[in-house]
Formats: C-alpha cells, sequence, structure tokens
C-alpha cells in the first residue's frame, strides 16, 4: 500500500515537472516583489533603522500609527482619497457604459474602429505628459483657460493656488484618460449578447431604449460588479501620477488634493520619515484589503453568481 | 421616406456626439505638435494654438544642438522597454499557461497564489527598503525593468485566452510525442497573436512611461529614462517661467520654454503612439477575448 502511494507521488511529480518548471519563474516574481513586500508590513511596528535592517530593528508597537493619527494628516488623506476614487469610480462606470452603448450603434466597422482608437489614445501617455497639458490650460502665464473666462466678463482664476475647482478637474481628466479602454472592455461584452434576444423584443415591439433596458444592461451587469468590487478593493489607492503631476504638487492645493500616496510618498522621501510612511502604507493595505472582501461578500449574500471569490 | 428620415436623424446625432468626442481625445496631442514647431514670441503674446501661426524650428534645433541627455534617455527607455516586455511576456506567458492546463496538479494553489497579488500588497515602504537595500537595485537599470515585468492581471488575461484554445490541439500533439514546452512554443504562442499582442502592449507602454521607478531609484541622471527627462524639463521650464514672474517680466524670448516643452512632449510620445496606432487592430480584440470570459 505505501510503496503503490509513493510510486503514485512519484509519478505525479514526474508528470507535473514540466508545468511547474514553466511557473516557476513566475511564482519567484511574486515571490520577490509582491510577497515579500506583504511581510515587510511589519516594518511599521518598528523603528526602523536603515543599517539594522528590517528583522534587526527594534519593535516599537504602535508608535507609528500614534503619531500618524495625531498629526491630522491621516482623516484629510482618507477622505480626499475615498472622495475621489468613489468619484471616479461611479463617473468612469456609467461614462463607460454609456459609451460603450452608443459606440455599439455605430454600425460602419471603419468609424467605430477609428472612434475607439481616438478613445484610446489618452490611455497611452504618462501623466507626466497629460500635466503638460494641464500646465498649458491653466498656468498663469499663457494658460488657454483663462483668456476664454474673461472673454465671459467671468474672473480668472488662479489654477494652483485655487482649490476649489481641482476635485471637478481631476474627475474630468481621470475620465478623458481612462474612459476609451473601459468602454472597450463593456462593448466587447455588449458585442458578445446574442442577437436573438434583440429580435425576439423587436418582435415585440420593444424600442432601443427598453432592449437596453432590458437586455444589455441585465447581461453586462455581472461584469459592473466584477469591475467595480476589484475597484473597491483599490478605493484605498490612488493614481499616483494623477494627484501628483497633475497638481504641479503646489502646496496650497494639498488640502484638497493630497491622497494616501502621495502623503506616503512624499513622508518617505521628502521627510525621511520611515515609521510615518509605513503606517500610513500598512493602514492603506489592511482597509483596502478588508474593502474587497466585504463588497465580495455583501455582493455574494445579494447574488452569489456574480461575486468574485 | 419618412421613416428613412425618422431612424437617420438619431444616427446623425450619435456620429455627430462621438466624433466630438473623439476631438477631445485628440485636440491636446495637435495643440501640442502646432506648439512645438510656433514661434515662442506668438506662444507668448496670443498663447497656444491648434495651427501653427508663425511656424518656427528653433525648438528643435535647440534640443538636436545638444542632443546628449535626449539620445541617452532614449537609449535606457528603451533597453528597459525592450528587456521588460520580453521577459514579461515570456514569464507572464508560461505561468498563465500552466494555469489554463486542467490536469496540472499545482492549478488551483497556484491560481489563489497569483490572484492574492490582486487583493492584498504590501505598499510603498517595504517595497522600497527591498528593492533598494535588500535586493540592492538601486542605482541600478534592474530596478527599472524587474519590478514591472509580471502582473496579476496580464496573467489572468493570458490565462482565459489559453483556456479558449481547443484542448484536442494539445492531446494530439502529445500522442506525437510532443513535451511541454514543444506544445507550448510550437502550438499555444502561434495561436495566441491577439493576445500576445495585447500584453506585449501593455507592457511597452507601461515600461515607456514608466517615471515612478526612476523617481524612487535612480538618482544618477546618467541612468534616466525618457519620462523622468521630460518631467525635469517641464519642471525647469516651470521654474522658469515662474522667476521671470516673480521679476515682474514676462519677457523670455531669449529661451523658447514653451516651445522647447512642446517639442520634448512631441519627442516622448510620439514612438508610443506609432506603436499603438501599428498593434491596435489586435489590441482591441486581445482584450475583448481575454476580458469578457474572464
Amino acid at each position: 500500500m505505501k510503496t503503490t502511494g509513493t510510486v503514485n507521488v512519484m509519478r505525479q511529480f514526474k508528470k507535473n515537472l514540466p508545468l511547474t518548471s514553466m511557473a516557476f519563474p513566475g511564482i519567484l516574481f511574486f515571490l520577490a516583489f509582491s510577497y515579500a513586500p506583504m511581510f515587510g508590513v511589519v516594518i511599521a511596528f518598528k523603528d526602523y533603522k536603515y543599517d539594522q535592517g528590517i528583522l534587526g530593528s527594534e519593535w516599537i508597537g504602535l508608535k507609528n500609527f500614534d503619531f500618524l493619527f495625531s498629526s491630522g494628516a491621516a482623516w484629510t488623506i482618507t477622505r480626499n482619497t475615498l472622495f475621489y476614487n468613489s468619484l471616479f469610480i461611479i463617473s468612469g462606470t456609467i461614462m463607460a457604459i454609456l459609451l460603450a452603448l452608443l459606440l455599439n450603434e455605430v454600425k460602419k466597422k471603419w468609424f467605430r474602429g477609428v472612434l475607439q482608437s481616438s478613445y484610446l489614445i489618452p490611455y497611452f501617455i504618462s501623466w507626466i505628459v497629460v500635466s503638460s497639458f494641464t500646465y498649458a490650460l491653466f498656468n498663469a502665464q499663457n494658460g488657454l483657460l483663462n483668456p476664454i473666462l474673461e472673454s465671459f466678463h467671468l474672473r480668472p482664476v488662479d489654477w494652483y493656488t485655487d482649490g476649489t475647482y481641482w476635485p471637478l478637474i481631476l474627475v474630468i481628466i481621470s475620465a478623458w484618460k481612462g474612459v476609451g479602454f473601459n468602454s472597450i472592455i463593456y462593448l466587447a461584452a455588449i458585442l458578445g449578447i446574442s442577437r436573438e434576444y434583440y429580435e425576439a423584443a423587436e418582435i415585440d415591439g420593444a424600442n432601443k431604449l427598453r432592449q437596453i433596458w432590458y437586455i444589455t444592461l441585465p447581461h453586462i451587469k455581472p461584469l459592473v460588479i466584477i469591475l467595480t468590487i476589484l475597484a473597491i478593493g483599490k478605493i484605498f489607492y490612488a493614481d499616483f501620477g494623477l494627484f501628483y503631476f497633475l497638481t504641479g504638487h503646489s502646496g496650497l492645493l494639498q488640502p484638497v488634493t493630497d491622497v494616501i500616496d502621495t502623503y506616503v510618498f512624499r513622508t518617505l522621501q521628502v521627510t525621511g520619515d520611515v515609521g510615518m510612511a509605513s503606517a500610513a502604507g500598512f493602514y492603506q493595505s489592511i482597509v483596502g484589503f478588508v474593502l474587497v472582501i466585504l463588497t465580495n461578500y455583501i455582493v455574494r449574500k445579494m447574488d452569489n453568481e456574480n461575486a468574485l471569490f | 421616406m419618412a421613416k428613412l428620415i425618422r431612424t437617420d436623424v438619431p444616427r446623425t446625432i450619435l456620429s455627430v456626439i462621438l466624433s466630438l468626442l473623439a476631438i477631445c481625445c485628440i485636440m491636446p496631442f495637435i495643440i501640442i505638435l502646432s506648439s512645438s514647431v510656433s514661434d515662442e514670441m506668438t506662444i507668448i503674446k496670443e498663447g497656444f494654438r491648434i495651427f501653427p501661426k508663425d511656424f518656427s524650428w528653433t525648438a528643435y534645433k535647440l534640443i538636436f544642438q545638444y542632443p546628449e541627455d535626449l539620445l541617452r534617455a532614449y537609449g535606457v527607455t528603451i533597453v528597459i522597454t525592450a528587456s521588460g516586455a520580453v521577459g514579461g511576456l515570456l514569464i507572464t506567458s508560461l505561468v498563465a499557461y500552466t494555469l489554463s492546463r486542467r490536469e496540472f496538479i499545482l492549478r488551483g494553489p497556484l491560481n489563489f497564489y497569483v490572484f492574492f497579488t490582486m487583493l492584498f500588497n504590501g505598499g510603498l515602504v517595504p517595497y522600497y527598503i527591498l528593492v533598494a537595500n535588500v535586493y540592492d537595485l538601486k542605482g541600478t537599470l534592474w530596478a527599472l525593468i524587474l519590478p514591472l515585468m509580471v502582473n496579476a492581471w496580464n496573467v489572468l488575461i493570458m490565462r482565459t485566452f489559453f483556456v479558449q484554445i481547443p484542448e484536442a490541439l494539445i492531446e494530439a500533439a502529445r500522442i506525437e510525442g510532443a513535451g511541454e514546452y514543444r506544445i507550448f512554443f510550437r502550438i499555444m504562442i502561434p495561436l495566441s497573436t491577439p493576445v500576445f499582442a495585447t500584453i506585449g502592449l501593455f507592457l511597452v507602454m507601461s515600461y515607456w512611461n514608466d517615471w515612478f521607478q526612476a523617481l524612487l531609484f535612480i538618482d544618477d541622471r546618467k541612468q534616466l529614462p525618457l519620462q523622468y527627462l521630460l518631467y525635469n524639463v517641464l519642471r525647469n521650464a516651470m521654474e522658469v517661467a515662474n522667476l521671470s514672474q516673480v521679476g515682474g517680466q514676462t519677457i523670455n524670448a531669449v529661451m523658447p520654454t514653451e516651445s522647447l516643452k512642446m517639442a520634448t512632449v512631441v519627442l516622448t510620445v510620439a514612438p508610443m503612439t506609432i506603436v499603438f496606432l501599428s498593434i491596435q487592430r489586435y489590441f482591441v480584440r486581445g482584450i475583448t477575448i481575454g476580458s469578457v470570459k474572464g
């Protein structure tokens, strides 16, 4: 009995060896760049010294968190991160679906192709390049926007010191950059819906809007849910480049544009305060993780089939 | 006749709206291109415009007068993009292939192992300390290449694509006596052009556009990638502009800062745009197949 067991294990091992060896570089990669940093979160509970290393540094309990939460920064960056990401998720999803529905009505293939490519182009450039566009719009000397405001007899705005309009600006720019890509994903799902449903609906006399409401939207619902769960899992992670470059890291805008990621980066790179930065990072990782588990749990309660895991 | 008009009006409105949106997406690029070949004084006096008014190559001439920085940055970016994209494609596709094979004994655990990295990550500080101090990659090009090579999202898209390739093909090859590597390189890769193009484009894009790794790990200006060079140019120009504003004079005619900035942007964006336009055909297909069924 025992020997056949060993033989079986040996045979299994031999059979799976080539595939395992193929997976090996990938396994190693995730170990080095994803899992090792996960264990590194213990730094948040230590008084990290470069010369003593992660393991050698002294444990100090929750002291780093004390500093973080008593500084008042924690509240500002949490509020900003959640506020912007919620706005981005809601506006981004609605706009992407809307655009996909409209694109679906374009029947000429070449025209749809040209449109799709145009919408995708912003997705492929860096935030640094985008920041050069926004600087051309907003700068006080020869920005494009202030003369337009003046021509409507409105007061010019000092964009890089006045935070009032930044929530709107960031939402628009974020949509401009991302909507093309997301609409492709939704359009693909829409194109995958069987024509028969629509033909049946047409025979029953349903108009376009009713077809969209009763056929298209229910069919893309699972995809919307999956993408939203994933987005909520990242709701504690801000798009660093967006908030760092577009604002020209102007200190005056920080109350309305400082998010967890920019805070962690600044604390680490400028102030050099590893303790505080890692406390903020730990807080981000844990809350983000809890949120994705929670969202998935709620989705599973409501509608088991659409849960992600 | 009446019916024709009734159905065509909404369609025309639709086309107009969608075309306007497309123009919104492309317009900034046109303005940048136009500004880069405009006379500096015209930009300062009249602002940016869609068509260049006083045509001038000054900005490009200036850049290519001392091209060392730019060429070196191009070199760095091309090296990290090429090696990162090739290495990334290989590792990603190999691991994705094993995840697509139903009889692979580690499939379940490995799936979770990859997927979990999408749910939880250690954050910036441990990552920085590991790469900089433990792996000791700070100040090397490896710090720009390795961290971006593989991500769970790409692996899952590829896996979804591979799952759809009929298993009979693999069975047939196995009966012929082909090993796993042979099956992968001779059968799977040739059948998977769209998804390789898609993930390849994602990788090329993330390397070409990367500045974050350089911001964290590179101090030596000889190793700066293109995006970071652009960032420096923009930042310097901003400082020059602010200085001249403080001084109470808006004339900096000697240094064509605006057109110079825009010309640098053009030189940074152009190669990526060309790559995108040449493989976007596959791209839409790859995304479509990889994401919907996933």
